[in-house]
């Protein structure tokens, strides 16, 4: 497999088409307006469906009749957009739907501006939607990581029958890097992959002995029933728990004076930092979540060396994931936030100031 | 010899295929069904004509209709 | 002696939860009896909507999804995109089609998905208790129009088979209703036909169904049915709005 040079939201959709998505529903918003536009052109190439949806509710209950029909689909958006489909989501997660929705992030709340930020954690590990449920998020730094989350993603939300988040920003949206795509999917495995799903999806049916009667719903109004479905939910989360989370370790190491938590783009900007403080003899590490949902407790918590007497949280928002970091350092350390809200981006010099003055 | 039945465990006593049967032969039984419902039935089976109309109209899918 | 009408094959044995003279239960079986008619009880499946009909996933004999609040027509646009082989209808009321679902409901009908729609209106919110529908007609009273629907104020119902016999793609449009054996027999022929146009992967239907909501309009059955008939029917027209394979426009 070569390399190409390609931007965050065409390389997210190259990739979803080679792990096989054939069903595409979304609605354009700025910054991921290249990716609808990519899956319009590129659908229809391998005989894949693509709708531009009436709106992002409308497309997020596209998703869910097809994930009900056992297909790889996917939807994408931005964060005003994403509220939109909380509603759809939260019904997925309850019908236990497998449904990929990738969010590009942008400066909010509301219309906010159109420039990158990370200020929908919240909504993505934290519900977002309503109910009990947990959606899997995963957080890429790189194009290439945006790119195979997208197969990953497939995977897990099949693996598991939850929705799955691509927590992205408009950063990675634009931006071009070179990306290696997995082999692409053949049309074989395309269609075994459906047969999987035939136990539980909509599908034919037959008389006889086999007859099936599939639901796809996520309503219980007896409360016993509905309890029991929760717990089991809770179950599978628990499952997930132990089994799907992912970090970075960054120049984790004893020698750590400072800990730096941080995700996606944020991260890439605390890595140069924590590379130029370096060559100055300073040592920081840093934890870079990849799994916002499942959240790597253990990994903040192991990194906590014994000369770490700080622990620096950046995020692009007003400090989200930093309650998640301080449950993981549970008063071991104190734990200090910046962050940059607006769609504007720190710089590393930025990060280096506010790490200098730690020491 | 036409008939209708009634499914006692369907009907609730809605009264539509009384109104609807063109004989008049439905009436509400003196009994309850479970969900304490005068359930209709028919008292005159040999006027039946197998019009369907009580089928037709009936909501619940209560009645079965023989010729 | 052989049976000449029983419950069809389509239909699961649970007893419907509908209440004590709602036609609902008529609507369903007319779509249960087209089903078996036109063999697709192994291909097809249908959407609940939010409303009385929500546990209608229970009452049909084939795989069934539930969906959001007038997401219906979204719901199965994936579904029939996904499995083309599969045959969907949606279910719907007037709340879930015509309030909180009209952009769904325009949008597919308007990419002329391959779907059947059932509207069943009965000028009332009935699951909820008894609220203004977007058909409430003027100056009835509802609990949430207890002085009257007052059309300044709360705008005028919402005819949707002429709404959506100005959008192009939809191959078959028809108002019916259920307010008499007559009106029954005449509203299974557009149920059928719209089942056989779904078989026949001939473009979108819709079949809109005038019914009654006997508890919250607090009138008994039989005069539900007159009262729909008095005061529904000159409103909502039962017509042929288009039937492309007869020609109609």
């Amino acid at each position: 497999m070569s390399k190409v040079l390609m931007k965050g939201n065409e390389a997210v959709a190259e990739a979803a088409i080679r792990a096989g998505c054939r069903l595409y529903f979304a609605y354009p918003i700025t910054p991921q307006s290249e990716l609808i536009e990519y899956m319009a052109k590129m659908m229809p190439k391998v005989g894949g469906t693509f709708i531009q949806a009436e709106s992002e509710v409308a497309a997020i209950n596209m998703v869910y009749g097809a994930a009900g029909a056992g297909k790889r689909v996917m939807t994408s958006s931005s964060s005003p957009g994403i509220s939109l489909k909380m509603e759809g989501i939260s019904y997925c997660a309850g019908a236990q739907l497998p449904a990929v929705i990738v969010n590009v992030q942008r400066g909010g709340p509301g219309l906010g501006d159109i420039q990158p930020a990370q200020a929908d954690y919240f909504q993505a590990t934290k519900g977002g939607g309503h109910g009990d449920y947990r959606l899997i998020v995963l957080a890429p730094s790189t194009v290439q990581e945006f790119a195979d989350m997208a197969a990953d993603a497939l995977d897990l939300a099949y693996k598991y029958r939850n929705p799955v988040m691509i927590l992205s920003d408009g950063m990675l949206g634009q931006m071009m890097e070179p990306v290696e795509f997995r082999p692409a999917k053949t049309e074989e495995e395309v269609q075994e992959l459906a047969k999987q799903h035939e136990n539980w999806c909509i599908c034919p049916n037959e008389d006889g002995v086999n007859r099936h009667h599939h639901e796809i719903n996520s309503l219980e109004i007896d409360p016993l029933v509905l309890e029991k479905h929760v717990n089991n939910l809770f179950v599978k989360y628990a499952e997930i728990e132990q089994h799907e989370v992912r970090c970075e370790e960054y120049n984790i190491n004893g020698d750590n004076e400072i800990l730096c938590v941080a995700f996606g783009t944020a991260s890439r900007i605390v890595k140069s930092a924590i590379n130029d403080l370096k060559t100055e003899g300073k040592s920081v590490g840093l934890i870079r979540p990849i799994t916002l949902w499942p959240y790597p407790y253990e990994c903040v918590a192991r990194a906590l060396h014994k000369n770490v007497r700080q622990v620096y949280v950046f995020e692009l928002n007003k400090g989200q994931m930093l309650d998640d970091v301080k449950i993981a350092v549970a008063g071991r350390c104190d734990v200090k936030f910046w962050g940059k809200v607006g769609g504007i981006i720190f710089t590393p010099g930025e990060i280096k100031e506010k790490l200098l003055e730690c020491f | 010899m036409p008939r209708m039945t009634v499914d006692p465990t369907y009907c609730k006593g809605c009264g539509l295929c009384i109104a609807a049967c063109p004989k008049k032969i439905i009436r509400f039984s003196d009994n309850i069904n479970a969900k304490g419902y005068h359930y209709a039935e028919c008292f005159n089976q040999d006027s039946c004509i197998a019009c369907k109309m009580c089928y037709v109209t009936c909501p619940d899918v209560a009645i079965t209709i023989e010729k | 002696m052989e049976t000449i009408a029983s419950r069809p094959l389509s239909l699961t044995k649970t007893p419907f939860h509908y209440c004590p003279g709602c036609l609902h239960g008529v609507a369903h079986r007319l779509i249960a009896e087209a089903v078996d008619e036109n063999g697709l009880r192994n291909v097809m499946t249908g959407i609940a909507p939010v409303g009385c009909s929500v546990f209608a996933y229970k009452f049909f004999d084939f795989d069934m999804a539930e969906a959001a609040h007038g997401r219906a027509p979204a719901v199965a646009t994936g579904i029939k995109r996904a499995r083309p082989e599969m045959h969907v209808f949606t279910y719907q009321g007037d709340g879930d089609l015509a309030a909180i679902g009209t952009a769904e409901i325009i949008h597919a009908a308007n990419r002329g998905e391959h779907i059947s729609v059932f509207f069943v209106n009965n000028a009332i919110y009935g699951m909820t208790g008894g609220q203004m529908a977007p058909t409430t007609l003027p100056e009835m009273k509802t609990t949430t129009s207890p002085y009257g629907r007052k059309v300044d104020d709360m705008g005028h119902p919402i005819r949707m088979c002429e709404l959506m016999a100005t959008l192009v793609a939809p191959y078959y449009i028809e108002r019916v209703s259920l307010l008499s054996p007559a009106d029954i027999i005449k509203a299974k022929k557009a149920v059928a036909k719209a089942i056989k146009y779904n078989k026949e992967e001939r473009g979108f239907t819709f079949v809109e169904i005038i019914s009654t909501c006997p508890t919250n309009w607090g009138i008994d059955p039989i005069k539900a049915r007159d009262w729909a008939k008095d005061n529904m029917l000159p409103f909502f027209k039962p017509n042929c709005f288009r039937d492309r394979g007869e020609g109609v426009e």
